[in-house]
Parts: C-alpha cells; structure tokens; sequence
C-alpha cells in the first residue's frame, strides 16, 4: 500500500506538472498560426511582432514540455511494471506512433518556426508553424488515445497469460470515447492559449505598455477564447459527461455526490461530501437536473453509491466529487469572462476607461484556465479508480513489485526537487519576455544570438 | 515477426545512439574543445536544431520497445529503477541546458548551463554504457520474468548494476562517444576551433581502441558466448570488420593537416566513419545476442527473449503496417533537417 501510494503520487506529480506545459503550447501553437495568417492577410507588421514575441513564450514552454514529458514515458515500465507487461502490446502502438508520427515532424520544424523566419518565405514559415501545430496536435491525439484505452477498453482480447492483445487498431484508435474525450482536451488547451494571450494583452494595456500590440492581440484572444468556452461546455464537456454517465456510474456517483440512487435526480451544485454517513452536507441542487444532464431525460433514474459495491468505488470520492465542481465551476465562470469581454469587444467598448475592471479581471484570470485543466484531468483519472484499465486491471496490480517503497520515495522526492527549480526557472524566463514585449524587433533567430564578445576569453 | 520487431527495436536504439551520441559526445568534450564562452556558443548552435530530433529516437524506441516486447521493458526498467530514474533526470538537465543557455545573456548563467550540460552529458554516456554493459553481463531474472539490481554490487551479495565490466563500458562509452561528439565539432565548425577538435578527437579515438580492446577482452569472459553466436552468423561478419576498420578511416581522415585547408570532406568522411563505429559495435551486440534482449544471471531458461515476449503477433503485424510509412516520413525529416543545417556553424549564432 506504501509503495502504491508513492507509486500514484509520482505519476501524478510528474504528469500534473508536465501538462501545464503542452495545454499552453498547443493552444498557443493556434493562435500563433492565426497571428501569422493575419500577418499574411492585412500585412500589418504588428502581427508579426506578435506571432514573434508568442514563439519565444512558446519556445521556453515547448522546451520545459519535451524534458518533463520524457520521464512519463519510462515511468510506464519503470513505476507501472504489471500495467506496461499487460497492456504495452496495445497501448505500446499509441507511444511508438507519437514519437513516430508526432515528435518527429514537432521536432524537425520546430528550428525551422523558431530560427528559420529569415531564410524561409513568410508563407514557408507559416507552414513551419502550421506543422508544429499539426506535431503537437497529433501527439495530443495519440496520448488521449491511449488514456481512452484505460477509461474505455476496446478492440483488444485476453490472452490465456492474462496480457491483453491488440485485435481490432481500427477500434482502438478511433474509440468513441477518444474523440469526445480528445475535443474536450483540444479546446481546453485553446481556452489556456487565449486566457493567457488576453492576461498578457491585459497587463500591456493596464500598464500603458505596447498598447497598440496589445489591442490586437486581445481582440483575436477574446473572439478565440469565447468560441473554444462554447465549445468546452458544448458539446464536448456534455458528451464526455453523457460517456462517464453510460460507462462510468460509480465515477458519476462519486462525481456529484451521490449516495442514493433515483429518478429525477437532483444536481449539486455546491455542498460537501461526508463519505462515513453516506450525504451530503449542506447541498444547493437543482431539481431533475442530473438525470436530463447525464441521460437526456428528466425522468432518467441515476445511480448512487449506495447501489454500488465498496470495492468498485473510485477510492477518493471527496477529491474527485471537488475536482469535478472546480473544473465546471471554474469552466462556468471563465466562460462567463470571456463572454462579457466579447460583448464589450463587440459594442467597442473594451479599449475604453469604464472597461478597465474587464481587464484587470482578464489579467488576473490566467491561473485558472490551468487550475480547470488539471481538476479536469483528475476527474478522469480518479474517477477511473480503483481501476487501470476499465473493468480489466486494478491500479494495486499494475505497480512494479521489484521496486521496493524507499526507491519510489526518493525518486518522488526527487522529482519534486528537480520540478521545483524548472518551476522557477520557467518563471523567471517567461516574466523576462513579458517585460520586454513585443516591441518591432529582428526575427528571433538574431535577437537570440549572441553579442559580439570581443571580450567574452577571460570567462570560464 | 519478432525477428523483424528485434531488428527494428535494435536499430531504432542504435539510431538514438548514433545521432544523440554526437550531443552526448559534444557534451563530454565542451570544455575541451571550445575555450571561450562564444566558442562554447558555437557547440551548442551545431547541436541546438537537431539535439531534440535526436533524442525523439529515444522516445519512440521506448514507445516500439514496450509495444512489441512488453514484458521485457517492464522487466528491464523496473529491475534497474534507479539507473532509470538518473537517466530520466539526467536528461531533463541536459536538454534545459541546451535550451535555457541563450536565453539570458550573462556570463555566469552561461557558464552554469556549460557546466550543466557538459556534466550531465558525461554521466548520461557512461550510464547509457553502464546499461549496455548490463545487457551483455546479464541481470538476475527469476523464474518469474522479473528482477531487481542495486546499483552499486553490495556486501550482502546483491547484485549491482555498476561493477568492474559495466563500469569499463561505460568508461568505454564515454571515450568513444567523446571521439564522436569532437569528430562532429570539427566538422561543423573552423579554424582554431576545428583543429583543436582534431586534436581531442584523435586523442580519444586512441584512448577508445585500446578500451574497445579491453572491453572486447572483458565481454569474452563475462559471456563467452557472444562470440561462438558470432562463429555461427556469418551474416553478422561483416559489422566487426566495421568495427575495426572504422576508426582507422576516422583517424587518417583527422590527420593534423586536416584542419588546414580541405577539412570539409575529410571531417565528414571522420564523422561517418565515427558513425558506423558506434552502430556496428551496438549491432554486432544485438546481432550476437538474438533472440535474447535480457540474459538471466541465474539460469539460460530464465533468459528474457523475443520470443518468449512478443506481443500477440496480430498486434505486431498491424504495428509494422504502421512503423513502415511513420519511418519513412522520420527518415524523410530527419535529411531534411541535416540538410537545411548543411555547413559550417557561424561565429555567435548560438542563441539557441
């Protein structure tokens, strides 16, 4: 049990921290294609500077992504020994098809986007960082794929050693869940991409800095954003919802809070879990919301946790019941944001003094777009608990026996450690970039460069 | 059918090795061949646009690796936790290194980043040897398919990942990587630079033959029979002819002179030369080996493999429909990107 709790938590950690970096760059990789086409389009040199100063937020963010991401790939084999013997002559296909198809392409015009502007023609640069966008996109396929395997096994068969087997790719790599659940996360890491474009433009505009950058970044983040928000609650978050609802029921269960099952199911919107007495205190509901929401009908009968043995319980239902409220509360207000920032964009109203409230809150908004995500993705996974695999294998079976608990606990210890300075690092870079602006500058690959350092043979 | 996934999983790793060899190299010899802090730029600028492609080969080997023989890399990463976990840790540093250098311009973050990266590049090719050596030696895998090793040979009889034989090749991987990486610096770069690569490169190539001879002397009695499987194949003979041959194609193309004038061609034909030293020495390794990808150290029968841990051969059919075209499109990048880097690194274009 020591040595499962470690093995989780590291995942978790390694994995929660990675992905604050891919949501960023691959709704970034977006907007920074859409600034290149409008370059392209109005011939307005600031939108150049713009898809300029976003490429280098986006290097530093696109760098931390490939380091961090590297160690959850081993940690298949080296922390989930049993799950990655079970399992890796399916979910092996998704990981090698990444690297292959994904990485590959990522990594061959990622130079070309950052360093090339000046060789290349400006739309053979628009096409180098419309591949990166193609890279990271795909990879973000493959992976949902391979997490939709564990949420929703499909197109395999149980070979007599207890391994699963690939039967059917066709299935696996177009599993429903996977294309739901894949929409889902896309327009997640749009809605990052923008919330972080428009806290930036925000703060230029609030701070009186590069305000004619400002404004048109702002303009294409908002009209952005709103569309991606839509898009989040409808209809991929509902579809993902009505998925859990069909496949899920105890993680639903756990979801809303629900001990007893019933028709006309009521929807919490707020309240807390106590899991010993089998309620939930202090609830604000909505009546017969639930049902129409997870079933389509008002009268449809849900399933509470009182209806389902202990041991197929998610294991953490407190955790999950609030990660899954933070995630749609939050979604909930940050579409709100957005929308009152259209209206006023719309009426022409966002750029004058009365809508400076608007943008200190947009300034102040960015965290929570990351803070969705990640209560999102634990949703998921804790609500696949106690399972690995779907109805297959327990997380409790899928560690690697042959590390004892002390190993884990280092290397958790560690990695934290390690994640720990990146996070400074990342930091201070990034706030290095947002000072200096998008001010008209030369192509990045010079701006980089270093200075002549006539001088630079006395340092060691 | 897991005679070809043996076959791809072992060239797609010597791939990596080959390709992230010469960062890892270049890494080893930084401080040796680039004195100045834009010197130390220059490095960086050869390896900044393709270090990451490289290491993708890393990734995606993992990713084939898991997919066809699952229970091998299960065994193989859990039993050696520890050397894994460096490794990955190793790497993050290394490739933030690479990245955050340029990035601030101050003498003292660079030098710290140049340290960095020279630092953990070392290590990381003598673990990356440490972990060949291991599959040679062979690891204690039970009846069970499973296993664990120390790190370090212990007191109580526990075995360890790191004793006399695997240290010696990953000194060896260090040296001969070193010669790799120096023998790329002089050929993407000029003048003092360059011949001072030539220098290192030469150096380490003669440090490298006489360990590849005791490493070769070592393996016979770690596991003699590598060799009598080598008797056996002949289609395996031509690789230690490579072997041999290729770093004396390397030295002669580095001769001193070389940096004079025509060093161009001569520092590529080094390089390619270079090249096949590192991939016939991993090959001839796989080559020998076949069918095992992980000897047990407690009995033949618990040896880990391709057959005994191939994925279900319908999976591994529909896998190699797609590494086909996948591989393909990596080949086409990969020379697309050599290609548009052609030529030789400029002075101070190294902000990358």
């Amino acid at each position: 049990m020591n040595a499962l709790l470690w093995h989780r938590l590291q995942f978790a950690f390694t994995i929660t921290f990675h992905y604050l970096f891919p949501q960023l760059t691959m709704g970034l990789a977006l907007l920074i294609v859409a600034f290149k086409l409008l370059a392209l389009r109005t011939r307005d040199a600031r939108y150049g500077d713009l898809s300029r100063f976003w490429a280098r937020i986006f290097g530093i963010n696109f760098a931390l992504g490939v380091v961090t991401g590297i160690p959850l790939e081993f940690q298949f084999g080296t922390n989930w020994a049993r799950f990655s013997d079970a399992t890796g002559g399916i979910i092996g296909l998704t990981l090698a098809l990444e690297g292959m198809f994904a990485f590959f392409a990522e990594s061959a015009f990622l130079g070309l986007f950052l360093f090339g502007e000046k060789k290349l023609s400006p739309r053979a640069h628009l096409g180098a960082a419309a591949m990166v966008l193609v890279g990271s996109w795909l990879s973000g396929y493959f992976i949902v794929v391979t997490n939709a395997f564990m949420q929703h096994p499909v197109g395999y068969a149980v070979e007599s050693t207890g391994r699963l087997a690939l039967v059917d790719a066709r299935a696996y790599l177009f599993n429903a869940w996977a294309f739901w659940e894949y929409a889902h996360v896309m327009s997640a890491a749009v809605i990052t991409g923008a919330f972080v474009v428009a806290a930036v433009s925000a703060y230029w505009l609030l701070a009186r800095k590069h305000e004619d950058h400002a404004r048109l970044s702002l303009r294409v983040a908002v009209v952005v954003g709103l569309l991606a928000c839509v898009a989040q609650l409808f209809p991929t978050g509902d579809r993902q919802g009505k998925l859990v609802a069909e496949h899920q029921r105890p993680a639903l269960a756990a979801m809303e809070g629900k001990f007893e099952s019933s028709d006309h199911a009521e929807l919490a919107l707020v309240g807390q879990p106590n899991v010993d007495e089998r309620r939930l205190e202090n609830p604000v509901e909505v009546p017969s919301a639930l049902s129409f929401l997870a079933y389509g009908s008002f009268g449809a009968t849900v399933t509470g946790l009182n209806d389902v043995p202990r041991e197929a319980w998610p294991d953490n239902v407190e955790l999950l019941y609030y990660a899954y409220h933070v995630m749609v509360g939050l979604g909930t207000l940050l579409t709100g944001a957005m929308a009152a920032s259209a209206a006023l964009l719309w009426r022409g109203r966002l750029f004058r003094p009365a809508a400076r409230p608007m943008l200190w809150a947009l300034m102040l908004a960015f965290p929570f777009p990351y803070i969705a995500t990640t209560a999102g993705w634990m949703t998921a996974e804790l609500g696949r608990q106690p399972w690995v695999v779907y109805g297959l294998m327990r997380t409790a079976q899928a560690t690697s026996e042959a590390v004892a608990a002390g190993n884990v606990v280092f290397s958790a210890l560690g990695f934290m450690g390690l994640y720990l300075l990146l996070g400074i690092l990342f930091l201070f870079l990034v706030a290095r970039q947002i000072a200096r602006g998008p001010a008209p500058s030369p192509p990045p690959g010079a701006a980089a460069a270093s200075p002549p350092q006539p001088v630079a043979e006395g340092h060691a | 059918m897991e005679a070809v996934w043996y076959l791809v999983v072992a060239s797609m790793l010597t791939a990596w090795a080959v390709l992230d060899g010469f960062d890892f190299g270049a890494g080893v010899v930084h401080h040796a061949v680039a004195r100045s802090e834009s010197e130390r730029a220059r490095v960086l600028a050869a390896i900044g646009p393709v270090w990451d492609g490289n290491e993708v080969w890393l990734v995606a080997s993992g990713g084939v690796f898991v997919f066809a023989f699952p229970h091998a890399y299960a065994a193989a990463m859990s039993g050696m936790y520890l050397p894994m976990m460096m490794v990955l840790w190793l790497l993050v540093f290394r490739g933030v290194a690479i990245e955050l250098r340029g990035q601030v311009d101050d003498p003292l973050w660079r030098a710290g980043w140049d340290t960095t990266f020279a630092l953990a590049s070392t290590v990381l090719a003598f673990v990356a040897g440490v972990a060949l050596g291991n599959v040679v030696r062979g690891v204690p895998v039970d009846e069970h398919g499973w296993f664990h090793i120390d790190l370090f040979a212990g007191s109580g009889g526990h075995a360890g990942a790191i004793d006399a034989y695997t240290a010696l090749v990953g000194l060896l991987a260090v040296v001969v990587l070193a010669a790799h990486g120096a023998t790329f610096v002089a050929w993407k770069t000029t003048d003092a630079m360059a011949a001072r690569s030539v220098a290192v490169a030469r150096r380490a190539w003669m440090l490298a033959a006489a360990l590849a001879v005791a490493a070769t002397w070592m393996t016979a009695r770690v596991r003699p029979g590598l060799f009598e499987a080598l008797g056996h194949r002949p289609w395996l003979w031509a690789l230690p002819v490579i072997a041999v041959g290729s770093p004396v194609v390397a030295l002669r193309a580095l001769r001193p002179d070389a940096a004079a004038g025509r060093g161009e061609p001569r520092a590529l034909r080094a390089f390619l030369a270079s090249s096949a030293f590192v991939a016939s020495l991993l090959l001839l390794t796989a080559g020998t080996l076949y069918p095992v990808l992980l000897p047990s150290t407690l009995s033949p029968a618990f040896d880990l493999d391709a057959h005994g841990t191939a994925s279900g051969a319908q999976g591994l059919a529909t896998g190699l429909a797609w590494w086909g075209p996948a591989m393909a499109l990596a080949i086409l990048y990969f020379v697309n990107l050599f290609r548009s880097m052609r030529g030789k690194v400029a002075t101070g274009d190294g902000g990358h």
